[in-house]
């Protein structure tokens, strides 16, 4: 049985003192306008990455601090070494590029007005081409469980991920929070009929609380737009692989603490505060929810399926588990871990954690999962309103 | 394979198919740490991660898996029926 303190990993040291399993040059549009430049540049210098996404304007309040929040993490992300930042305007860009520099590494920022794209794209490379040639001298140096900060969400689950892969990540989660790693989960409208074991795995009645307050805040928000979340929860894929109401869903979705004790909450994309494993406010759509977790920090994901979603990530390895045979069979090349075997006794849940913890060193000392070769890099930005 | 059903609990009211299910078959069920929770004769052709009603489930009737209730039948599921959308419905939602 693998005890994740034998595990060796290794990382890439940031200034920070925090460790990343990737070494990106990430350049960041910090509104939709910019997405061209920033792919422009990415195009021009090979080791960056550009993260384009449709927001960014006329976004406002708790709205704006999320999306500001998202995208300073995921050049705060250790898997980040440098970050170019280009936005139309300079305020906003710079308000991000400070955020980075917080962790002490390198971050420029470039706006457009006054300008023009292609003046922007010209020193915005000369900046990224600067950043490539430190970040690609980094090396790689040991790290310990204990400086690992993860994540985990499944999607498209069907029933098989209730009985078989959800449980495997509790079990490996129950074995990385005793070793001291830092653990993400959350999906906060899919614990709906088990939000009480949520509560009860919860460490203080106080950070209960906070959870089953974001919990009712998302019912109510639901409520007063006078529908309900039947039809999209669960989803036309879980029925298809038979699960028929939330509460099946999320009594399937909770398997993945494990009986880890939950240690903090968290409001959607910030830092955990402490080790073990904390509940972070998070829809549950794939996309969203992995990229909120990358700008919380978590440096890879074990993410669980049923019916074969093939989400991936630009900043973090997203690690794919799945006990369904007819996935695993037509859907392969998206399975990096196949836990079928579960289902015919011929796995059981320690040598399915095992597995999965093997497959995340792996991981963490460098081979690209299935959704990285597949170039899966969906990134999406939570919208908790509409911008004025 | 010994066995075509997995059960969480061995009291739930509805236990999983991990293979497709043909209509009239018997088919042993196990609970997740491999103790038998005896055979049920299927009412309907089930398929793969779909549920098999392990007892007679009356309309109105809580259905319980995990050991708790996943919602509430719709209509009479008897021993060894496929349980799923037509015949259960959440709780916890109004549709």
């Amino acid at each position: 049985m693998i005890d994740p303190k034998d595990l060796q990993f290794t990382g890439y040291r940031r200034p920070d003192g925090r460790f990343g399993v990737r070494n990106y040059v990430l350049i960041i549009p910090v509104d939709d306008l910019s997405n061209a430049a920033a792919e422009a540049v990415a195009h021009n210098v090979k080791g960056t990455m550009a993260l384009p996404h449709p927001y960014g304007r006329l976004q406002f309040g708790a709205d704006l601090d999320l999306t500001f929040r998202t995208l300073a993490g995921q050049g705060r992300n250790p898997n980040c070494a440098a970050a170019v930042v280009i936005g139309i305007e300079p305020k906003w860009t710079d308000r991000i590029v400070q955020e980075i520099a917080k962790t002490g590494k390198p971050a420029a920022g470039f706006s457009i007005e006054r300008s023009g794209d292609l003046k922007t794209i010209e020193a915005a490379s000369r900046a990224a081409k600067a950043f490539v040639h430190d970040a690609s001298e980094i090396r790689r140096e040991p790290f310990s469980v204990s400086q690992l900060t993860m994540s985990t969400k499944c999607g498209e689950s069907d029933t098989t991920s209730g009985l078989a892969s959800n449980p495997t990540v509790g079990r490996a989660f129950e074995r990385l929070s005793a070793a001291g790693a830092t653990l993400i989960f959350g999906e906060t409208t899919e614990v709906t009929g088990g939000e009480d074991i949520i509560m009860e795995l919860c460490a203080t009645p106080e950070i209960a609380r906070q959870f089953k307050a974001a919990f009712d805040d998302y019912q109510a928000l639901v409520a007063s737009q006078g529908v309900s979340l039947v039809g999209s929860q669960p989803t036309e894929g879980n029925i298809r692989g038979g699960l028929s109401t939330i509460e099946e869903k999320a009594l399937g979705n909770i398997q993945k603490a494990g009986r880890c004790t939950i240690v903090d909450f968290l409001e959607p994309a910030h830092e955990p505060r402490k080790p073990g494993l904390s509940f972070m406010d998070s829809s549950s759509a794939a996309a969203e929810m992995v990229t909120l977790c990358a700008a919380a920090g978590s440096v890879v994901h074990f993410f669980t399926t049923g019916q074969g979603n093939i989400i991936g990530n630009p900043v973090i390895p997203v690690i794919k588990l799945s006990a369904n045979p007819l996935t695993v069979a037509t859907m392969a090349e998206h399975v990096d871990v196949d836990l079928s075997p579960m289902l015919r006794f011929e796995m059981n849940l320690d040598q399915a954690a095992d597995a999965a913890l093997a497959m995340l060193e792996r991981t963490i000392n460098g081979r690209l999962t299935c959704a990285e070769v597949l170039r899966h890099h969906e990134f999406v930005l939570t919208k908790l309103y509409r911008s004025a | 394979m010994t066995h075509g059903i997995l059960m969480h609990e061995p009291d739930d009211d509805v236990g999983v198919a991990v293979a497709d299910l043909a209509t009239g078959s018997d088919i042993g069920a196990v609970t997740l740490e491999g103790q038998p929770v005896g055979t049920v004769k299927l009412l309907a052709a089930v398929p793969l991660g779909h549920k098999v009603a392990m007892k007679d489930i009356r309309k109105g009737s809580d259905v319980v898996e995990y050991g708790r209730t996943i919602g509430v039948a719709t209509q009479d599921a008897p021993r060894g029926s496929h349980v799923h959308v037509h015949n259960i419905a959440t709780k916890r939602w109004a549709s």
